[in-house]
């Protein structure tokens, strides 16, 4: 199921916005793509970041990927627990946010689920 | 994906939910279910490899053994038949045309199974150097190739209906034994630093072979392994891949392969590799966060001096490691650390082969 509480890129990332703070993924589709994920360079805190910008690269055994932002601010926020378990990614992708960040623009070309779902089945 | 070359165990890799890719120009799985489960189960019960894209090339003839003695740096003297023994094909500069793994029928009949994305190469090559009485006979279209590694692949095979006698010692073979009903031709050989063997069949019955043993090795955790785990585990047992540790600008002693060198006989290559090395591979642990992939900068207390050749995961092991082509005269003493995105990871130097099965 994808979760309709947040937007989606076509790079499948996706951004949940929580008031001034955008936590931002990747999805159970990226994650099922990459396969067993062993790695994520998290961002530091207090990064700048820009929408576009690759701020973390994720890796399983076989690919290294970056991961877009959808919004442009600061990291305020890491998820730590990556560091130690990356695979909670292949787990659980819409459970676990990379970075959460303190906006001042999101990108307007973002899909919500439905769009994104209807994407997915094009992909196919 | 149409365009690309099938292999006869194809129509299996779909059933199977294979992620198919282009693999040097053939639809090859590259994972079934997760890289490192695939790999666990050939270190820990069984797993099944599709590798009939590798070449079958034939070399008959009287002239056949002297051909090949020149042809390669191992020494063939003492191969009797059913025998395998691995050795390189060199360029005049030493440089590697390819690793192979020479298989002996008779004196004057010889099989070389070599790397797939170089099998046109390597016969050009072998054709080129013929003389006398020498006939290279292409076979890889006419063969289906299963790898069958893991501790309980005698298991399965004896599941599977073995009529025939297993290889009983590495690099040896036996011909004409049945395979669930199948003629094969089975070696103690492999790519994965675990025992195990490799299974030779006519291509139109590579479907039931593999069919067969899938069935057969439900009850001992044997996995259908992609392209994924074939590499993770060579990589693990730190074994060189063409192109990779080895090529025609890295040479087999650089490689550290002087097990399959014999300067005690004449062959292609020779002299230059005679000469003192400048360049050596070395094993890396990363010991700082982050994974090393190939063509990273390696730098030895603070400086430049390599590259890294493979690196990534060993899940067996746990940890990340990288191998890399460094200096002959590195001092053991020396700090290593491997550069990735700008970034220089601190490295402790190991022993290769990172894995040894016990």
């Amino acid at each position: 199921m994808i979760p309709n509480d947040r937007k989606y890129t076509r790079d499948h990332e996706w951004v949940k916005i929580e008031g001034s703070i955008a936590k931002l993924g990747i999805t159970a589709h990226a994650a099922e793509a990459l396969g067993d994920i062993v790695f994520v360079e998290l961002p530091a805190v207090d990064k700048d970041v820009a929408i576009g910008d690759g701020y973390c690269v994720v890796e399983s055994v076989k690919a290294v990927s970056n991961v877009y932002s959808s919004v442009s601010g600061k990291v305020v926020e890491v998820n730590e627990a990556l560091d130690a378990n990356p695979e909670k990614l292949n787990e659980d992708a819409y459970g676990q946010f990379i970075a959460a960040v303190e906006f001042t623009e999101v990108a307007d070309n973002l899909m919500d689920a439905e769009a994104y779902e209807a994407f997915l089945a094009e992909q196919e | 994906m149409d365009e690309l070359k099938k292999t006869p165990l194809y129509e299996a890799h779909i059933a199977l939910n294979g992620r198919m890719v282009d693999f040097g120009g053939w639809a090859l799985p590259v994972q079934y279910s997760s890289i490192i489960d695939e790999h666990m189960a050939v270190r820990k019960a069984a797993g099944l490899f599709d590798v009939s894209h590798m070449g079958e090339v034939f070399v008959l003839g009287s002239d056949a053994f002297e051909y090949i003695q020149k042809l390669v740096t191992n020494d063939i003297t003492t191969m009797t038949p059913g025998r395998c023994r691995y050795a390189v094909m060199c360029y005049d500069n030493g440089g590697a045309v390819d690793d192979v793994l020479i298989y002996k029928f008779a004196d004057d009949r010889y099989m070389l199974v070599v790397n797939a994305a170089n099998t046109a190469k390597d016969i050009d090559w072998m054709q080129a150097h013929t003389f006398g009485d020498v006939k290279i006979v292409n076979e890889s279209p006419l063969w289906a190739q299963l790898a069958l590694q893991g501790p309980r692949f005698a298991d399965i095979l004896n599941a599977a209906g073995y009529e025939g006698e297993i290889p009983a010692k590495n690099y040896t073979f036996t011909e004409n034994n049945i395979v669930a009903g199948v003629k094969c031709l089975v070696s103690r050989t492999g790519y994965t630093g675990e025992d195990g063997v490799e299974l030779y069949c006519a291509a139109e019955d590579g479907l039931k072979l593999h069919a067969a043993i899938m069935a057969a090795g439900k009850d001992f955790g044997l996995l259908p392994c992609g392209l994924g785990a074939r590499d993770t585990l060579r990589f693990e047992a730190s074994m060189p891949l063409y192109g990779h540790e080895l090529s025609a600008e890295l040479n087999p002693v650089e490689c550290g392969l002087d097990f399959a060198i014999k300067f005690k006989k004449d062959f292609i290559g020779k002299e230059p590799l005679m000469q003192p090395k400048t360049r050596m591979r070395i094993g890396l642990k990363l010991v700082g966060k982050g994974i090393a992939r190939e063509h990273c900068d390696v730098l030895m207390n603070g400086e430049k001096v390599g590259f890294t050749t493979s690196g990534g995961p060993a899940p067996a092991l746990g940890g990340n490691y990288a191998m890399a082509t460094v200096p002959a005269d590195a001092p053991a003493d020396a700090r290593w650390a491997i550069e990735v995105r700008g970034r220089a990871i601190e490295c402790e130097r190991v022993e290769l082969p990172f894995y040894k099965r016990a």
